[in-house]
C-alpha cells in the first residue's frame, strides 16, 4: 500500500464499497482507497489493521486477490464489539487501513511441487489469496488440493468460489462438516480425515495450513505419517496484536513477533512453541 | 473379473495377512450394492457384519431428541464400517445409511468370530486392525467435541484474546 511507505502507525482511509453475508456470523467486506491511488499490492497470508473510526482496531487478514489491486478484501468473523461494527457498515462509509503487514504463504517458492491447502473454519480467509494466485499460475504447480473443514453445511464460506474451482477440475477440493443433518450429502468428520483421501508425492509436497491450533497440530500429526517433513509444512498462527510491527510486544511468541515474523511461518520454527501452554 | 479375495488381498486395511488368512475372510465376503438412503445396519441390531467400502458414501448416524437424526461421520471409498461385530456384544451402536449408491464388500462378523476363535493368529491380526479403526474414530469424536470452529468457544477467545486476526479462526 503506498501510504504505509510513509508511516505504519498512520492508517489511510478507506471507502467500503459492499459487505457480503458469507455465513450467519462471518461477512466479506471490499474496501476501495479513499484518495484515488492507482491501488495496493499485498502478499497471501498477510494481514492489516482495520480501525472503524472512534470504536478501535482489529488485525484481519486479507482474503482477496493479490491481482486485483484495485479491491482490499477482508472476510471477518463478527463476534467483538468492532468486528461487529465493520458487519454494519454502509457502501460509502469510511475506515481506516493500515498494513498490509506480516509474512506470506511460500507461494513462489511452492512452484512445482504439489500444493496441499489445509483450513479449518475462517482458516480459509487467509489461504484465499493463495488459491487465487496457484490457480491463475496453475502450470507452475503440480497436483493442488484444497482440504476444508468447518463446523455445520451452513458455515462453508466462499459456496459460489468452491463450486466453481471444484468445476474447473484442475484442483481437488475436499469439504467435511464436524456436524450435520441427515439431509446433508457432503463429508462428515474432521478434516484430518480429508488427508488419507488425496494423492501427493511427499518427497516434494508442501502444506500450507490454517485454523484452531488444535486442528493444525492433528493435521499436522496426520502429514508426518504420510511421510512429509516439519520444513515442508507452513502454519498461520494468532495472538494478541496491536500495533503491526513488532513495536509493542503484545504478539509476542517466544523469541518471534507474530505480527513482524508472522503469522506464516515454516512449522519446524515453531514445533515448540506450539506445545507451550498459554504462550 | 476381480473376485472378492483379490478386493480383500489389495485393500491397504488387510495388508501383511497371509494367504491363508486372506482367503478365510475372503470366504466369509459377498458383494452388496446399496441404495441412497439404504440402511447398512440399524442401531441396536446385531452386528453380524462389517463393510468395505468399494464404492460410494455411508453415514454413521444418530438419532437424537433434539437435532433428529446427526450424522457423526461419513465413511467412503477405501474404507471401513463397522466395528461393533468384534467387540462384545456384538451389536450395532449407530445407524449406517447409504448417502449415495454404494458398493461394499459386506463380512460375515458372526462366521469370523468363530473362526477367530479357532484360529488366534487370525483373531490378533483383525483385533489390531480393528483396534486402528476404534482408535481412529475415538481420535475424530474427541475433536468433533472439541467443537473447535463453534461460536461460543470462539467468543470466549476473543474476550481473553482480543486482538487477534477475524477475532477467531
Amino acid at each position: 500500500m503506498a501510504r504505509s511507505k510513509t508511516d505504519p502507525m498512520t492508517p489511510a482511509i478507506f471507502h467500503v464499497k459492499r459487505v457480503i453475508r458469507e455465513t450467519e456470523d462471518t461477512f466479506t467486506i471490499e474496501l476501495i482507497p479513499s484518495n484515488g491511488t492507482t491501488g495496493f499490492s499485498f502478499k497471501p497470508g498477510q494481514f492489516t489493521m482495520l480501525y472503524v473510526l472512534g470504536a478501535g482496531e482489529v488485525p484481519i487478514s486479507i482474503s482477496g486477490d493479490p491481482f486485483e489491486k484495485r479491491c482490499l478484501t477482508h472476510t471477518i468473523r463478527s463476534v467483538g464489539n468492532v468486528t461487529r461494527l465493520l458487519q454494519k457498515l454502509k457502501a460509502g462509509e469510511g475506515i481506516g487501513v493500515r498494513g498490509p503487514f506480516g509474512s506470506a504463504w511460500p507461494v513462489k517458492a511452492s512452484q512445482g511441487r504439489d500444493v496441499i491447502i489445509v483450513a479449518g473454519g475462517i482458516g480459509l480467509a487467509p489461504l484465499r489469496p493463495v488459491l487465487y494466485t496457484v490457480l491463475k499460475n496453475r502450470k507452475k504447480y503440480n497436483r493442488i488440493s484444497l482440504l476444508y473443514g468447518t463446523r455445520t453445511p451452513e458455515d462453508i464460506l466462499y459456496h459460489q468460489e468452491l463450486m466453481k474451482w471444484r468445476s474447473q477440475f484442475d484442483i481437488d477440493i475436499h469439504v467435511t462438516v464436524d456436524q450435520a443433518g441427515k439431509s446433508w450429502k457432503g463429508n462428515v468428520g474432521v478434516v484430518t480425515t480429508l488427508i488419507s483421501r488425496i494423492a501427493f508425492d511427499s518427497t516434494q509436497a508442501v502444506a500450507l495450513i490454517c485454523g484452531p491450533e488444535v486442528m493444525m497440530r492433528f493435521t499436522i500429526q496426520e502429514f508426518r505419517q504420510r511421510g512429509l517433513n516439519n520444513e515442508d509444512m507452513y502454519v498461520s498462527m494468532e495472538r494478541n496484536m496491536k500495533c503491526g510491527i513488532g513495536f509493542c510486544g503484545h504478539c509476542q511468541y517466544g523469541p518471534y513477533f507474530i505480527c513482524k515474523d508472522g503469522p506464516v511461518f515454516r512449522y519446524d520454527l515453531v514445533e515448540d512453541l506450539m506445545k507451550v501452554e498459554e504462550i | 473379473m476381480r473376485t472378492i479375495e483379490d478386493l480383500i488381498k489389495e485393500h491397504r486395511f488387510f495388508k501383511d495377512l497371509s494367504s491363508e488368512h486372506i482367503e478365510t475372510i475372503a470366504g466369509c465376503g459377498k458383494n452388496m450394492v446399496f441404495k441412497s438412503g439404504e440402511y447398512l445396519a440399524r442401531e441396536g441390531n446385531p452386528a453380524d457384519q462389517f463393510y468395505v467400502i468399494r464404492q460410494g458414501k455411508v453415514a454413521i448416524d444418530i438419532v437424537t431428541v433434539e437435532k433428529g437424526t446427526v450424522i457423526v461421520q461419513t465413511v467412503q471409498d477405501g474404507e471401513i464400517v463397522g466395528w461393533s461385530w468384534i467387540i462384545e456384544p456384538y451389536y450395532w451402536r449407530f445407524d449406517v445409511r447409504a448417502v449415495e449408491t454404494t458398493h461394499a464388500v459386506a463380512l460375515d462378523g458372526k462366521c469370523l468370530r468363530g473362526k477367530c476363535e479357532k484360529d488366534h493368529d487370525l483373531g490378533y491380526a483383525l483385533l489390531k486392525r480393528f483396534s486402528g479403526v476404534l482408535a481412529r474414530r475415538l481420535e475424530v469424536a474427541r475433536l468433533q467435541f472439541l467443537d473447535v470452529y463453534g461460536v461460543q468457544q470462539g467468543q470466549a477467545a476473543v474476550q481473553k484474546t482480543k486482538g487477534k486476526r477475524h477475532g477467531t479462526k
